[in-house]
């Protein structure tokens, strides 16, 4: 078993503004473990989480690779950007936080690139008018079905994995797995579930896509 | 910031930005730390930089040495070579200061180590 990363140097101060881990973030994490020896045959070297938080999942993943790739991670929110480096920090691992929507600064120089990258989105049902803020309202405001902030990324995702890249997304029931799949397979990108759990009202799943349906690469 | 994320960014997303690349950097404090020389890791990186950018970079911040603005051929085998591009990529931190949109002259600010690439409400 690979152990959770320390995070025994955050504060409730902090999490008065960063989302704290909780079951989707414990899922996701048990999802890339589930998966580490097809992503350790893979050889990442460029790594990203959108929306990092905290930092727990992407320290989680640098923790397991160690220094054979590049931990980049995003948020919108500074408070969660500073969090994620002190995390990596924590636990010995370079984590490099950008502030940027999405992925917006890294888009253009990401093409193809991406090995793995990770996104828990702000996925629950909320009206639209609460999606777009700066603050801990978007590590979890998805708006329409969840969706909203979801729907942004997904038509991008196809153009920034690697050819043996991997992408990993946090969804409940509400954010319409069928709709998702299609996106992808638009962009022929092969869904699969990972991993699937309740957690109170909540009914989680974590999807891995690719682009060979079925991913090990061949050596 | 390490020279190698500075390598990954460009500020393109914005309103008018043909290619707003490589971004300029105006460093107030530049740090270095020791990480562990991978040199598989960074034999594998190197197809993924520009290297002009990152010779550009390291210029800007008085860091560039004697490192050559072209890439030399059998790097593999070149440890000198890998051991000098390790630094630059991984041990060379901007702290603070600010990146600079090369077509606008957007200021983008560097705190902590971590660039702020967020517009404004007034320039989306």
């Amino acid at each position: 078993m690979i152990p959770t990363p320390k995070l025994s140097h955050l504060t409730s101060e902090d999490y008065n503004d960063v989302y704290e881990p909780a079951e989707d973030t414990f899922l996701l994490m048990d999802a890339l473990e589930a998966d580490i020896e097809l992503i350790k045959k893979l050889r990442p070297s460029l790594c990203l989480e959108v929306g990092s938080g905290s930092g727990a999942v992407i320290t989680f993943l640098a923790n397991v690779l160690g220094n054979s790739a590049l931990y980049l991670c995003t948020d919108v929110n500074m408070r969660a950007a500073f969090t994620s480096l002190k995390t990596g920090l924590a636990n010995s691992v370079d984590v490099q936080p950008v502030l940027t929507d999405l992925v917006s600064c890294l888009e253009s120089r990401l093409q193809e690139k991406v090995d793995i990258l990770l996104f828990n989105p702000p996925y629950v049902v909320t009206p639209s008018d609460e999606v777009g803020g700066r603050g801990i309202e978007a590590s979890w405001a998805g708006g329409t079905n969840g969706r909203e902030v979801t729907d942004r990324l997904l038509p991008l995702i196809g153009k920034l994995l690697s050819r043996t890249g991997l992408f990993y997304l946090v969804i409940i029931k509400e954010n319409i797995q069928d709709e998702i799949e299609e996106e992808m397979r638009r962009q022929g990108l092969h869904m699969a579930v990972v991993l699937s759990r309740r957690s109170g009202p909540e009914q989680l799943r974590v999807l891995r896509f690719s682009r060979a349906s079925d991913p090990v690469p061949v050596h | 910031m390490k020279l190698l994320t500075h390598n990954m960014l460009t500020s393109k997303f914005m309103k008018g930005v043909v290619k707003g690349y490589p971004l300029g950097i105006v460093a107030s404090e530049v740090k270095e730390v020791a990480v562990d020389y991978n040199p598989d890791f960074v034999c594998r990186m190197i197809p993924k930089l520009e290297w002009g950018s990152l010779c550009s970079a390291a210029d800007s911040i008085g860091k560039l040495g004697d490192l050559p603005k072209e890439l030399p051929e059998n790097i593999e085998s070149n440890q000198d070579f890998l051991k000098k591009v390790h630094h630059l990529l991984m041990e060379v931190e901007v702290i603070s200061g600010n990146l600079i949109c090369p077509e606008t002259g957007r200021k983008f600010p560097i705190n902590n180590g971590i660039p702020n690439m967020l517009l404004n409400e007034d320039e989306v």
